[in-house]
């Protein structure tokens, strides 16, 4: 059932993207593009999604635990460490170079262009490089 | 040039926010995609690969879905410099995991959350990303 809903809330998120011009690496770079053929757009990508967002939350964390049961999983961490600079700095310049961050890429998959057939398996093996030395890090503290 | 489109933006916009907060609505979950797709990849940690696997299945049948659905194609100019790409995909990947999310866990999810971590990740990437998009078209490419 988990999984169904999940489809379906991946594929409202897709929609999302591909509506909004997001799923467009066109259109994400002439958006960070600011002296030169800047388009605006995605300005209202972000603003709707975070006014939803913040209004939604607010009405269903004040629930005393999600449908399916459990416990919501917030991030508790609030603090700003070196990691938290680095790793968006990092992902910034590959989204300027690239016009894709994590799910404009992925919902790029079906369409098949040669540039997301680069993209994707590299953003991949990145990702999962990330978690290697992320775990490697926390073993060789506690070790 | 890409054409100024508010209006679609932000229904657009508003489709993603209503897919996080039902995600969090299900089971809980931050619909950060950097998160879900990075942990599809062992080890895993918790029970939730199907749920992942789920949402990433839907994230990738919406534009073909559309396409098919409108006999029309999905407006989308991806860069075929395949080193370029392959730079970025690394970049994009390893940078998102490292700091614990994108632009949708820290972007939509953290600044509605009002983190002051998300936020300050916010802020980083899209200042190393307007500085990259500038030094590529008006330095090098100038």
């Amino acid at each position: 059932m988990s999984f169904l809903v999940n489809l379906a809330l991946g594929f409202l998120f897709g929609a999302g993207l591909v509506i909004s011009g997001m799923a467009d690496p066109a259109k994400v770079l002439n958006f960070l593009d600011l002296f030169g053929t800047w388009d605006p757009s995605l300005a209202f990508v972000m603003g709707g999604a975070v006014i939803v967002a913040f209004v939604g939350y607010r009405l269903v964390l004040a629930r005393d635990k999600p449908i399916i049961g459990g416990t919501f999983h917030l991030p508790t961490r609030n603090d700003i460490d070196a990691r938290v600079i680095a790793g968006p700095a990092i992902f910034g310049i590959g989204w300027g170079l690239g016009g894709f961050c994590p799910g404009p890429a992925l919902s790029a998959l079906g369409l098949g262009a040669p540039g997301t057939l680069a993209f994707l398996p590299a953003m991949i093996l990145g990702m999962w490089g990330a978690r290697l030395l992320a775990d490697n890090r926390v073993q060789a503290r506690t070790a | 040039m890409t054409e100024f489109t508010p209006f679609a933006s932000l229904a657009g916009g508003v489709m993603i926010g209503l897919s996080a907060v039902m995600l969090m609505l299900w089971e809980g979950r931050i619909a950060g995609i950097s998160g879900i797709a990075g942990e599809l990849l062992p080890p895993y940690r918790d029970g939730a690969f199907l749920s992942r696997f789920g949402f990433v299945i839907g994230l990738i049948a919406a534009p073909v879905a559309i396409a098919t659905a409108t006999g029309e194609a999905i407006p989308q100019t991806v860069s075929s410099n395949v080193p370029l790409m392959i730079a970025a995909g690394l970049l994009v990947g390893f940078g998102s995991v490292w700091g614990n999310g994108c632009t949708s866990g820290h972007g939509v999810c953290g600044l509605s959350r009002l983190s002051t971590r998300s936020l300050a990740a916010t802020v980083v990437f899209m200042a190393t990303a307007f500085v990259t998009v500038f030094l590529v078209r008006h330095v090098i490419g100038g």
